[in-house]
Parts: C-alpha cells; structure tokens; sequence
C-alpha cells in the first residue's frame, strides 16, 4: 500500500539536552486512520510536530508525499492540515475570517463555497459570525479543526483531540474524524485513551519514551488487549499446576497463585468449568482477582519495565 | 511564492487594527495635537524662528516620526508576539510561507497603520501652524521607509519579547530617548559642539534631519547620509530576521 507519510531515522534533542525522539521509522499508510498510542511525555507532539515543521528534527528523515518536510517544505506542509492540542485562537476574530485566514496561509486562493461547506459538516454553520471568545470549549475545538481542514490537506494530525472533553463531544469528535477518512484524508490522532484508539483507528502505533514500540493493526492489537487474566489463590501450597487442571491455559505465578489467560470477549471464557474442575480437584479457593491486560502490560512485555 | 499567505497575514492584521480603531488611530493624533498645544502654542510663541521656521512648524516633522517610529515598533513587535503569546504561532510555523512572507505580512500591515498616522498626524499639523513641504515625494518615500524599518525592527522585538514586559522595555527605554534626543524638538546646531558630536551616533538624527529636509530644505546632516543610514538600518533588520527564521531563535523548538 502506498505510504503518504514516512519517517525515518527520526530523532531529536531539545536546547536543554532533553532527548524526545530517538530514531523513529513509521510509515503512515494514505487513507488510513492512525492513532499514536502513549503515555505523557511518550513523545507524541515532539513527533507530529517534527511532521508539520514545529519543531527542527536532530537528525533523520521526513516526507509527506513524496516531498522532504525541510528541504520542499512547501509542497509538503502544503498537504498537511494540524489540530493542536492546545485550543490556540485568537479570540476576538469571527470563525469564518480566522478560518479564511488559514487557508490564505496555505496559499490557496479564497473559496467561500468550500469554507462553508467544512464549516457545515463541523456544525458551525450558524456559528460562522461569531467571535471565536464568544464559543463553548467545544466549539473552540471544532473551529480548530475547520482552520486546519481549510486548505484542503490531504493528511491530518489531531494532537489528543479529545483530551479534557466531555463524552458526548468525544462521540462527535470521532464522528468528525471518520467522516473525514470517508473523504479520503488520512488521519493521524495522538492518544493516551486506549479506547479512542480502539473505536477510531485502522492501526496503531504505540510510542514510549521516544521510541515507536510497535505499529500494528487495530484487530490483532486488540485481541492482545482484549485477554484478560484471572488470578486464583489456593488454601493449599503447589508447586506447580495440577495435573487434573493440565488442559488449561494455567501457569504458576512467584506468589504460588494459579494464573488462568482467557479472551474476555470469546464466546466461553472457561471460568466456571475450570473453578468446578479446581473444586473437583480438591483445592480450596481462597480469593479470586481478575485483571484486563492494559497497555501498560503491552509496554511491560515490550520494552521489560513499567512507562513510567 | 506564496502571495496568498502575504495577503492573509496582511489581511488579519489590518482587521485587528480596525477593531481598535480608536486605540490605533485616535490616541496617537490625539496625543500628537496635545505636543502641538505645548510645544508649538505655548511655548513656541517665546522662541524665536529656528533657521527661518516657525518654531510650530520646525517641529512638525519630529512630531510625524516621534508617532511613526514608536508606532511601528508597537504594532509591528505587537502583531507578532500576540501570536506567540496566545499560541496561534504554530499556523505561521507549519504553513508553506517562508520567513520574507510571514515578515512581509506583518509589518506591511504595522507599516500601512504607522503610515496612516503619519499621515493623518501631518493633515493635524495643517489645523495648527502654517507648514510647506519643500519635497513632497521625497517627504513620502522618507516617510514610508522609516514605517517600514521601524516595523522590521518591532518584528524583531516582537520575536524577541518572552512577556509583556519585555515587549514595552525597548520601546520605553531605547527608543524614546533616541527620538527626543534625536533632534526631533530642536536643531542638532542648538547643541554645544561637544554633545552635536555624540548626537552624529543616534541613528534618528538621519531620519529627523533628512525628513526635516523634505519639508523645509534645511537638514543637519546630508540627504546622502540620511538616506544611506536608514537603508542601512533596513537591511540590518532584514538580515537579522532572516536569521532568526533560519535558525527557528525564539519561535521554533
């Protein structure tokens, strides 16, 4: 499939010796949506914003089209459309002139028709003699995604669209988003929800301190998410895993516990044949846990150490 | 090039100065009126004529770029750091515009404002003292290039500035003093010879000499000389903007 996007090599210190990036490679697919997947302080900005010509690379590589992000900076900032996490507007101008004025600024020629219509699939239709000081939160988040979709990107970079928003907005935002990927943009939406990813993305690709862990599709990614453990500790000391439970998924963990891997989302989990089967065999429950495995436990069997 | 983004800086701009209309425009006449009240009425009618001029006249052209300067180094060190400030810097930097359009944008639209007043100043003047102007179109190109190199240099104050406070400190403690010490009130020939000597290196000397050239024929230093320092100081600015773009200094992470 052909790539929109491709990074290579990338990396970069900050002034202060802070080191955000360290030798990205990730190739962004055109139509897709992906969503980059971290903790805080993963690296995620210091990335989107290396893409978009915020931030000045240390070393490494970027093209968006074909086109090197220094070197044919205008061809290739040209196809990128930026949302920026923070709700950066200037207050007192109305939506539709803030929004004319981006597209100026990419060069395209004014096109009152296509504004329109971006803001009417934003539902800012009425909004568009407003002052932008005069709108709600949400609001303020649309008209930055409107500004951003002026010039008629072909990729654009949500950065944490949805951090501090309400459920109902997030459901709008990600309605927005799809419609979006329906027009043939490619989206790239930094996270640190797990859910966002899961509901919005084609693939993902998890970063942890500067560094791309793993790029993979959504659907294998989640059926290693969506396993769950569940954690039986016994009356009894054993040694290892009795062998009337032998046809399970079971292992002994450090603390003498049985520990019993199932898909939560399969049809039969197994839980109650195997508890009659550990009553059966004599054992004596003493607690029982169940935990989800999380993207801290995919960091964990990653990179071997907590994201801290 | 990318005209369009030129004119959508330029654009935005001038919307805000439209929007404080009053601010931006009435103030500076307003103070400017008041200088003409002092200075030109009450006590002008005690000093006699300065090298044939009315002393309310003589005055006039140091009035213009007393406004012009200060305004430009406002709006223009204003217009790109509210940017900044606010955060919308990171449209300017992620946009397909090179430095020489971001920087045409704002400060055409801080040297059209500046010039606006100049002008609007000038038509003031006509209300109070009897004024000729000598070179018309000299007086105007003198005009525009002082908007226009005051503005590049608020721009890099603008750049420059981390807070507020920084904004207002070059302007209030540079700039000032060099314009009223600059020869805008008085001939630079009204000084002893030990202090016209230290005046020859205040760059506003050329400026207030050479415009006052314009209107009354008679300049402190040579038009030449006038003409050469404020080129000079246009493309200092330029190359200074040119390489705070290059190195991303105070706007690029």
């Amino acid at each position: 499939m052909d790539d929109i996007v491709t990074v290579s090599g990338l990396g970069k210190r900050f002034a202060s010796g802070f080191t955000a990036l360290r030798s990205v490679d990730l190739s962004i697919r055109r139509g897709e949506i992906l969503a980059l997947l971290g903790p805080n302080g993963a690296g995620k900005t210091t990335l989107i914003s290396s893409i978009c010509g915020l931030t000045t690379p240390t070393s490494g590589e970027i093209r968006v089209g074909g086109h090197d992000v220094v070197h044919d900076y205008r061809k290739a900032r040209a196809l990128v459309g930026l949302v920026p996490q923070e709700i950066n507007l200037e207050p007192f101008e109305k939506v539709i002139n803030t929004v004319r004025f981006s597209r100026g600024l990419f060069g395209k020629p004014r096109n009152d028709a296509y504004i329109d219509e971006v803001l009417r699939k934003l539902s800012l239709s009425d909004k568009r003699e407003s002052k932008v000081i005069e709108l709600s939160g949400g609001m303020k988040r649309r008209v930055l995604i409107a500004k951003a979709l002026s010039h008629e990107p072909r990729v654009l970079f949500l950065d944490e669209p949805t951090a501090g928003v309400d459920v109902e907005l997030r459901k709008d935002m990600w309605r927005v988003v799809r419609a979006l990927k329906d027009d043939g943009v490619t989206v790239i939406l930094t996270t640190h929800y797990i859910e966002e990813a899961e509901e919005m993305a084609d693939r993902i690709a998890v970063i942890n301190d500067g560094e791309i862990l793993l790029v993979e599709e959504k659907a294998a990614l989640m059926r290693r998410m969506g396993q769950k453990q569940m954690i039986i500790e016994l009356q009894e000391d054993v040694t290892e895993v009795p062998p009337a439970l032998a046809g399970y998924d079971l292992h002994r963990n450090d603390d003498g516990d049985l520990v019993y891997t199932y898909d939560a989302k399969a049809d039969r989990t197994g839980i109650t044949r195997l508890l009659s089967d550990v009553a059966a065999a004599g054992l004596t429950l003493r607690d029982l846990q169940t935990r989800q495995s999380s993207l801290e436990d995919i960091f964990v069997g990653l990179v071997g150490k907590d994201p801290a | 090039m990318n005209l369009e983004a030129v004119r959508a800086i330029y654009r935005f701009e001038m919307a805000r100065t439209f929007r404080t209309l009053l601010q931006s425009i009435v103030s500076p006449v307003i103070s400017t009126a008041l200088y003409f009240v002092v200075f030109g009425a009450a006590i002008g009618s005690r000093i006699e004529q300065v090298e044939g001029v009315s002393y309310g006249a003589f005055i006039v052209p140091g009035l213009i770029m007393l406004s012009v300067i200060v305004q430009s180094v406002n709006n223009a060190s204003f217009g790109i750091y509210f940017p900044k400030f606010i955060g919308t810097i990171y449209e300017l930097l992620s946009a397909p515009a090179s430095f020489l359009e971001i920087t045409a944008g704002y400060v055409l639209a801080a040297a059209t404002k500046s010039l606006a007043i100049g002008l609007i100043i000038l038509a003031t003047s006509f209300l109070f003292v009897d004024v000729t102007i000598a070179h018309p179109f000299a007086m105007i190109a003198f005009l525009v290039l002082t908007c226009l190199s005051f503005s590049l240099f608020g721009f890099i104050i603008g750049i420059w500035a981390q807070n507020f406070e920084q904004l207002q400190l070059v302007p209030l403690l540079v700039i000032t003093p060099l314009i009223f010490l600059g020869g805008s009130f008085y001939s630079i020939s009204m000084l002893p010879e030990i202090w016209q000597t230290i005046t020859l290196f205040n760059p506003v000397v050329y400026l207030v000499s050479g415009f006052r050239w314009a209107f009354f024929g008679m300049a402190d230093v040579s038009i030449g000389l006038s003409l050469l320092a404020i080129l000079g100081f246009t493309a200092l600015c330029l190359v200074t903007i040119w390489w705070i773009f290059r190195t991303g200094w105070r706007i690029r992470s």
